[in-house]
């Protein structure tokens, strides 16, 4: 089977998943998104004109700001003219489909499509039935895929772990229904990550997960017992209507992040999340906080990483 | 009119026939076979040399979309699709918009379709009002305007005692009820198969468990009440050994099993193919070979093609959102010769699948060859290649798994009641 990601030439056409791309790909774009990178990342990052003249299309059919606006200032920064559409549920209610509201960009001279959609696969839809210029880069479809959140994840990891071979990792929360954790397992297992945990109740869970090629934990003081990285994922409150949960307080008892849980970690693990936290519920305010967490550190590595995708797919190569 | 089919190999599973015969018709009907019986004069001579004469096929479900769902496909364009595939008789579901459930449906539906003499319908009527699972149709007035047997299509009857309610009434009179085994609850939302795939693409799942649960209670029930229960389109290695074991202590059970199940897994979703979302889910390759295995065991009866047209736009969405369904009429021929030759399975008992076994499920005297039964016939290339084309596909629905795949076996006649309905070179 192709994968619709790659053009004949083996490059990237468009990002849609982590999974099925080759580790010279991610590292590509890690080292390429160093390069926007000013030193240890805390000033800001130059105006540079690689997508001048280019259009680059955020439509979000679900509800997002922060995604929303990182991949816009992204775009600015690489000197692209942006356009966003938030078009929610409503468009359905109109009776425009996905493909004709896509047709519609595409008729503005659009260059890239920025999707986020609440259906798995809506990217890759998306993706086939555009015409051959126009690279699509998913930014969260469904449970499937957040290519983008994932590979800011892994230069946040690579940032402050140096290699990816020696390296511990846990995913902890709601596996089932993350694209974000999904995106995760595939790009830890390509860049070469020895032992990628996850820690969930059964509920929380997708069935065969273990064949992503993760440990499955459903105790988290053993799940977190010597990691590097202890990556935490959002907890949805409609878990609790869904009887995938009985109470948040009960989450929090048992798969919240705190200071004790994570003593379990190495001394010198980090902590992710990739936002926006439930303060009390997956993770506690002193970790959040703490002098572990690498949180805000990943938002602005996460502008980098985006404008290293969009350059690779747009920029002249 | 007097035909005379020339030279063509005989398969005929009732009669265990397969040998080189010519076959004569008269009247519409069989009239004999092998030798030109006394002062016949064909008016029409039929050169089937190097072809196949099978009897016309029976499909145990297929969707024609009328009433209600005329865009998606009608009863010209699906009848033409049928004979095309050499598809003589098919049971169509009652989910049709308004259900099957009053006489006059039924009988408009049986006009219609008589009116276009192609294929023979068999409307299959709802088992519930408007199929909602609460109360029962007026089986017995149902039957009398042409009704064969009882079913809720895809629809849910959660309530088991209005299920075993409308078993005991079957059974009063002796009606088969048609049921496909999934538990709702369990299914809901769900859209592939609680697998691998589902848990790489991130795709809302069922799992087994929704299919043997479901099953499970209808056994019971047909235990309790005696009813003729035919179970529709299993999808798990489970369910094939659950039919297996009731069979062998003896219930009244029949089975079939969708042609698509038959070649594909979950696998082939590949990157959110949705001409894959199909119901029920395609399941994994151990699945599959449980199927194949069972067909060929006889654990189940009868391979239907599941025909369901969908329309283009339904098909362009995202996964989930994508309507369930593929196009089958035409597919059904080359589909069983194919799961015929990978499962070292004779011509005479793989051919049983489409023709004396469903008959025999319906309760109808067709699917064979012998002197005296109408005529419906099918002659096909089993030689000919052919690759599957939307434009091609007589069928308005023009989605299936199989498109763009070469196929072996080509229907070049089709017989209804002695008339060639279709024939192509």
């Amino acid at each position: 089977m192709n994968n619709p990601q790659l053009n004949k030439h083996g490059e990237l056409q468009h990002l849609l998943s982590t999974e099925g791309l080759p580790s010279r790909i991610l590292y590509d774009i890690l080292d390429r998104a160093s390069a926007f990178v000013d030193g240890d990342g805390s000033r800001e990052i130059k105006k540079v004109p690689l997508l001048h003249g280019k259009s680059v299309f955020n439509i979000f059919f679900e509800n997002s700001t922060r995604t929303r606006t990182t991949f816009e200032i992204a775009a600015k920064r690489l000197s692209a003219d942006v356009v966003n559409l938030n078009i929610g549920s409503s468009s359905t209610s109109k009776g425009e489909t996905l493909l004709d509201t896509v047709d519609n960009l595409c008729a503005m001279h659009a260059d890239m499509f920025i999707v986020r959609h609440a259906q798995s696969g809506a990217a890759h839809l998306i993706a086939k039935h555009v015409a051959p210029e126009i690279h699509v880069i998913n930014a969260g479809d469904g449970r499937h895929a957040h290519p983008t959140q994932a590979l800011l994840d892994m230069y946040t990891i690579r940032h402050y772990k140096k290699e990816f071979h020696n390296l511990r990792v846990a995913i902890v929360g709601d596996i089932l229904h993350s694209r974000v954790a999904r995106s995760q397992i595939h790009a830890l297992t390509t860049l070469g990550v020895p032992e990628v945990r996850v820690i969930a109740p059964k509920t929380l869970l997708p069935s065969h997960v273990e064949q992503l090629g993760v440990r499955v934990f459903h105790d988290m003081a053993q799940g977190l017992r010597d990691v590097d990285v202890v990556l935490m994922l959002r907890l949805q409150n409609e878990r609790m209507q869904g009887a995938a949960l009985p109470s948040a307080q009960e989450y929090f008892k048992y798969y919240g992040l705190t200071q004790e849980k994570l003593a379990l970690a190495k001394a010198d693990a980090i902590v992710m999340h990739p936002g926006p936290m439930n303060r009390g519920i997956e993770i506690d305010s002193s970790v959040a906080d703490g002098g572990q967490s690498v949180i805000l550190p990943q938002v602005t590595f996460g502008i980098a990483v985006r404008m290293a995708v969009m350059s690779m797919l747009a920029g002249d190569k | 009119m007097k035909i005379q089919i020339k030279n063509g190999r005989l398969i005929d599973p009732k009669n265990r026939t397969d040998a080189v015969l010519d076959l004569f018709i008269a009247d519409g009907k069989i009239l004999a076979t092998g030798k030109v019986p006394a002062g016949f004069v064909a008016e029409k001579m039929i050169d089937a040399s190097g072809l196949f004469v099978i009897p016309g096929m029976i499909d145990l479900a297929a969707r024609l979309r009328e009433p209600g769902y005329e865009y998606r496909a009608t009863l010209e364009s699906e009848m033409s699709a049928a004979v095309a595939g050499g598809i003589t008789s098919l049971a169509c579901p009652p989910d049709t918009d308004p259900a099957l459930d009053e006489p006059g449906l039924v009988e408009m539906l049986k006009h219609r379709a008589r009116a276009l003499s192609q294929a023979n319908v068999y409307p299959v009527g709802a088992l519930t009002y408007g199929l909602k699972g609460q109360e029962l149709t007026e089986m017995a007035e149902l039957a009398d305007a042409g009704c064969v047997a009882f079913s809720q299509a895809d629809a849910p009857l959660t309530d088991t005692r209005v299920l075993m309610r409308a078993m005991q009434y079957a059974a009063t009179f002796d009606f088969g009820v048609w049921l496909r085994p999934q538990d709702s609850f369990l299914a809901r939302d769900g859209v592939a198969h609680d697998g691998e795939v589902a848990t790489r693409l991130g795709l809302p799942a069922i799992p087994v468990c929704a299919e043997t649960i479901a099953l499970a209670t209808m056994l019971q029930l047909a235990r309790k009440t005696g009813v003729r229960l035919h179970v529709c389109r299993i999808s798990s290695a489970e369910s094939v050994a659950m039919i297996r074991e009731a069979k062998k202590e003896g219930l009244a059970l029949t089975c079939d099993v969708s042609m698509n199940h038959i070649h594909l897994s979950e696998m082939d979703i590949g990157f959110f193919d949705s001409n894959c979302h199909l119901m029920p889910p395609l399941r994994n390759q151990r699945d599959r070979d449980a199927l194949r295995n069972g067909l060929l065991e006889g654990v189940i009866d009868a391979m239907c093609s599941n025909h369901s047209p969908v329309d283009e736009d339904a098909k362009q969405l995202p996964f989930a959102e994508a309507e369930a369904g593929a196009t089958g009429l035409e597919l059904l021929l080359p589909l069983l010769l194919k799961w015929a030759q990978q499962g070292k399975s004779t011509l005479l008992d793989a051919i049983a699948k489409v023709t004396v076994n469903p008959a025999r499920i319906l309760n109808i005297d067709a699917g064979h060859l012998s002197p005296g039964v109408a005529a419906d016939i099918c002659i096909f290339d089993p030689e000919r290649y052919w690759k599957v084309e939307a434009a091609a596909l007589k069928s308005q629905g023009k989605n299936t798994p199989f498109i763009g795949m070469e196929l072996q076996g080509k229907v070049r006649y089709t017989l209804v009641n002695g008339q060639i309905v279709y024939q192509t070179t």
